[in-house]
């Protein structure tokens, strides 16, 4: 088959079949999960839905133990995050204004906590945590977070630092603004939307993790951590099922708006 | 603030007047190493006490072993707790973790090329970048919902028995479910449920390096071959694919690492045999057993540092 280099060619028929077969099976389970929200069943998990009603949001608004999960997750997540845009923000900086030994294995030392396997990281903190008995808290979860959210950041602002060249760092500094005020006027709002990205990126990294939540709370629920506990030993399923509807809702929107402020600073 | 090479570019202007935090600033700006340092001690403070420590004490603890008798873990140099390690029940483990893995990052690899060869290939600008977005989307929100997801999926009761029953091939579903090894009372209590959800949950991981790598296999090899009498099959076997897959072997390394390290999805989906994470989890919590959890998590550590070295000969490093 030959085709001029400014024609696209023909798509096979068997390839968008399989590819737009992909695409469902990657995003049929969330319309499920949004049905089921609204079911009536509440012992079984019956398709098709024996009849339709909203009364589970009421009773999911109710309970306590949820809000006190999705509280602990929400400020367990802000925290991280914050500390996660500070270690990433400097990392990127000292990587990207300078080429020194060594450069290359900060990066694989940030991309470590979430390359390897997820029970590493969460055995490795877990086991520290006990060799120099530091009790579980609010905190132990915090430190996890951070520590695998840092790379989220760095990335979002590694890229935006090579991007931004130092021409303008430069001309700032020619004519007479010191590093601060360079800091302040010009790099911050350069960097401003990638850390935005990838802060929001963090944050929902850290409001959904579960796996090394689970070696470093102890008794302690998050949002994740409740839903869980639902999955192994099922008490309430149509509370979970509203659970799983919200936050499936409320987590695309930090979702599609770093995908955005990235896509739009990218063109 | 650019190197020491330049000379300091203080204007007069600003040296009359200098206030505290411009003196900092230029001699800051003066020693461009000690700037460095400042800037990397938080983040690999941080990350070498934090990370590496921690990765240190858990070795280290893997030396250590659990008194049988007191329940105690005894801090002392021992091998005692790698002679355990390699019993019979837990190669089994190890041998099905892995082999599980293995299959998830071959169907992981046979559902994603498809995919990302349509959305490089053929796909128009608008519906590439939405196209993207649809594979970015299940790879950020909550993983935890979406192995929930599964639970109403694979339901004895639910949309996949129910589809297929209105299909007429219930027997065949029977049929599989029947098989060893792979079967089970029901798809969700069944090592092929226990599959499909974890293929479904790092599908994405695979599909993102593999775009990138077919975004760098040049348009003009594949014109080339074309043009050379190559029909668009032999052009895809022997160019694009051998080309694009340094994108599949840098998929792989997620898929298998992360099914490797999954104690969720099996402790939820699946007849609850065990897996590496699960072993991992139940040492270090009802049996305080942490010597033998840190022990433990070495065999994953090994099995990645062979698979890293591997890929990066391959050169799936440059897909990343």
């Amino acid at each position: 088959m030959h085709y001029k280099n400014n024609h696209r060619p023909k798509t096979p028929k068997g390839l968008l079949l399989s590819a737009i077969g992909v695409l469902l099976f990657l995003h049929l389970p969330f319309a499920i999960v949004m049905l089921y929200a609204f079911t009536t069943d509440e012992t079984t998990f019956t398709f098709p839905p024996p009849g339709l009603t909203t009364k589970w949001f009421g009773v999911a608004m109710g309970r306590p133990d949820l809000w006190a999960a999705l509280g602990l997750s929400l400020k367990v997540a802000s925290i991280a995050t914050v500390f996660a845009l500070l270690l990433g923000t400097l990392a990127a900086a000292a990587v990207s204004r300078s080429k020194f030994f060594g450069r290359e294995s900060i990066s694989f030392l940030l991309v470590l906590p979430i390359a390897l396997p997820g029970i590493v990281t969460g055995i490795a903190l877990r086991s520290m945590m006990g060799l120099v008995n530091i009790p579980f808290s609010f905190w132990t979860i915090v430190i996890g977070h951070a520590t695998f959210c840092v790379v989220v950041v760095y990335n979002n602002a590694i890229a935006r630092f090579r991007r931004m060249g130092d021409s303008q760092i430069a001309a700032s500094m020619d004519l007479g603004a010191d590093g601060f005020q360079t800091f302040r006027y010009i790099v911050l709002p350069n960097l401003l939307t990638a850390l935005v990205a990838g802060g929001m990126l963090a944050f929902a990294l850290s409001f959904d993790e579960v796996i090394v939540t689970t070696f470093t709370a102890g008794q302690q629920s998050t949002l994740p951590i409740w839903i869980f506990s639902q999955l192994t030993r099922p008490r309430d399923r149509p509370v979970t099922n509203v659970v799983a509807f919200l936050v499936v809702t409320i987590t695309a929107v930090p979702i599609l708006l770093a995908h955005h402020l990235s896509q739009r600073d990218n063109l | 603030m650019r190197s020491a090479k330049q000379p300091n570019m203080n204007s007069p202007l600003s040296q009359a007047n200098p206030s505290r935090l411009r003196r900092i600033s230029t001699a800051l700006h003066n020693r461009p190493g000690l700037f460095l340092l400042l800037l990397l001690s938080l983040p690999m403070g941080w990350m070498l006490i934090v990370y590496i420590g921690s990765l240190i004490g858990l070795l280290i603890q893997s030396f250590f072993y659990l008194d049988g008798f007191t329940g105690q873990v005894v801090k002392e140099f021992s091998l005692r707790t790698y002679q355990g390690l390699f019993t019979e029940s837990h190669m089994e483990i190890f041998g099905r973790t892995v082999a599980m893995a293995a299959a998830v990052t071959v169907g992981a690899a046979a559902l994603a090329f498809p995919l990302a060869y349509y959305i490089v290939r053929y796909a128009h600008a608008r519906l590439k970048a939405l196209m993207y977005l649809l594979v970015l989307l299940p790879l950020w929100s909550s993983y935890i919902i979406r192995v929930y997801s599964w639970k109403l999926i694979l339901a004895k009761e639910g949309i996949v028995s129910w589809f297929l029953a209105q299909l007429g091939l219930t027997p065949l579903l029977d049929w599989v479910l029947r098989l060893p090894v792979i079967g089970g009372p029901s798809l969700s209590i069944s090592s092929l449920g226990l599959f499909f959800v974890f293929l479904y949950i790092w599908l994405p991981y695979m599909i993102l390096p593999i775009m990138s790598a077919l975004e760098r296999v040049p348009k003009s090899l594949a014109d080339a071959s074309g043009d050379l009498g190559g029909r668009p099959f032999h052009t895809f076997r022997y160019v694009t694919f051998p080309l694009a897959f340094p994108g599949v072997v840098a998929g792989s390394i997620f898929t298998f690492s992360l099914t490797l390290g999954d104690y969720i999805i099996p402790s939820v989906i699946g007849d609850s045999s065990p897996f590496i994470g699960m072993t991992v989890y139940s040492y270090q919590g009802t049996s305080g057993n942490i010597p033998m959890a840190a022990a433990f998590t070495v065999l994953p550590i090994a099995v990645m540092a062979v698979y890293l070295v591997t890929a990066r000969k391959l050169g799936a490093f440059d897909a990343l």
